[in-house]
């Protein structure tokens, strides 16, 4: 670049490679534009140019151990997974614990119900859901959307975007079809 | 003798009613749609009163299906006399029950699949996260090759081989929790697997299987040990499970 300045190519690389969580086309379009602005720059990107530009961020970065993927309504750079169990030994992690049987079905039931009170839940698994559903609450893959119009204006629960990211989703739509 | 509160288990981290009927279902190879009731609800009040015996903290839920259970076998029994004066048509009391199952059972299955799911994100990494959801300890399922009425079925088995006691006379019963954890951790050391019928094949009595069985669920829990079972309703196995971390 005869300024000096990087390419539209490279600030989306180094966005994704720095960000914390998976970034929305939107909020990318935003940095780039008030960045711009500042630096007294002219570059307007549309969504349509940032999604091109991530398909070709990625067959640039092939064999390359990352990538970027879609995940929770956004972007983010990850490991391939075949390259996993190098990572964990260099991060010296154990076994990722995971969540029980009934905390997965209580999601399960949030996730298709959205929203919905707890005794809707409850009515499905037949049992108390109390004590799982503070869980979920408290490990961020659940979270009280509102509260239902219902007697009592019970509270009404929801999945939240680290339900997508713990579970590898793009969306609501990635989640599993219902047989039977 | 340690108060028996302090093992109390709360069956809220386990299953509900639902999963024991289509665990009874599932095990006898039965036809959901046509499900015979009247067997079903003997079995089903088999596991209650299993789960009486160990003071288990039985979820109210649990005694709700068991009146609905009687009152469906009840029902089957009696003549439907609406239908039969020819008023509308025959409703099959069992028809609620098969309904709540079949929609459980979905829920049930998109769980699996999220369980793969989440397997399959143990691999992949993102730079400087907090790692994702922290799920700590204590969602840690150890129990996870085998579910809670497996176990709980071997322990009505090893009840049911005790003799009938002998109520006339009184003995000090000298079990503890507390003890028989010592017991199978010194078993488990020595021989690195333990059959389950084996370990109860030799006690003469309740108190003894019941705080072995108590024992072991808290062994479970602490993660020291893991039930594996061979195929489904096989024989179980108990393995050490602190060296394989």
């Amino acid at each position: 670049m005869s300024d000096g300045r990087p390419p539209f190519s490279a600030i989306l690389g180094a966005l994704l490679f720095a960000a914390r969580q998976p970034l929305s086309v939107e909020h990318i379009i935003k940095v780039v534009q008030q960045t711009s602005d500042d630096l007294g720059m002219d570059l307007t990107v549309t969504a349509k140019r940032v999604l091109t530009e991530i398909v070709q961020l990625n067959e640039s970065l092939e064999n390359c151990g990352v990538f970027v993927a879609e995940v929770g309504g956004g972007y983010r750079m990850q490991n391939q997974r075949d390259c996993g169990p190098w990572v964990r030994r260099l991060l010296e992690k154990g076994k990722t614990s995971r969540l029980s049987r009934p905390a997965l079905e209580t999601l399960a039931i949030v996730a298709y119900r959205q929203p919905c009170t707890r005794s809707e839940v409850e009515q499905v698994r037949g049992v108390a859901v109390d004590a799982i559903m503070r869980r979920l609450i408290e490990l961020q893959l659940v979270c009280i959307s509102g509260r239902s119009a219902l007697p009592g204006r019970p509270q009404l629960f929801s999945t939240t975007r680290q339900f997508l990211e713990h579970f590898g989703m793009r969306s609501l739509n990635d989640l599993p079809a219902k047989r039977g | 003798m340690k108060s028996r509160d302090e093992y109390r288990i709360s069956l809220e981290v386990f299953e509900g009613p639902l999963d024991l009927l289509l665990y009874l279902i599932r095990r006898d190879e039965l036809d959901i749609y046509d499900i015979p009731v009247d067997r079903v609800a003997d079995q089903y009040m088999e596991y209650i009163n299993a789960m009486k015996v160990l003071d288990l903290d039985i979820a109210g839920d649990f005694l709700v299906m068991a009146s609905t259970l009687l009152m469906i076998k009840s029902r089957l029994l009696l003549p439907d006399i609406e239908a039969e004066e020819g008023d509308g048509e025959e409703l099959d009391p069992r028809l609620d029950l098969v309904r709540q199952l079949l929609e459980y059972k979905q829920f049930k299955d998109v769980a699996l699949e999220l369980e793969l799911r989440e397997l399959a994100q143990e691999d992949i990494y993102i730079r400087d996260s907090t790692d994702g959801v922290e799920l700590g300890e204590e969602t840690t399922s150890p129990i996870h090759e085998l579910n809670l009425f497996d176990l709980l079925g071997a322990f009505n088995d090893a009840l049911k081989k005790v003799p009938q006691e002998d109520l006339r006379e009184i003995f000090a019963e000298t079990y503890t929790v507390t003890e028989k954890i010592g017991v199978i951790q010194q078993r488990l050391k020595s021989g690195g697997v333990l059959n389950f019928k084996t370990l109860f094949s030799s006690m003469a009595s309740r108190m003894e299987i019941v705080c072995t069985f108590m024992a072991l669920l808290e062994l479970i829990r602490l993660g020291e040990l893991r039930a594996v079972q061979q195929g489904s309703f096989g024989d179980i196995e108990l393995q050490d499970s602190r060296g394989l971390q």
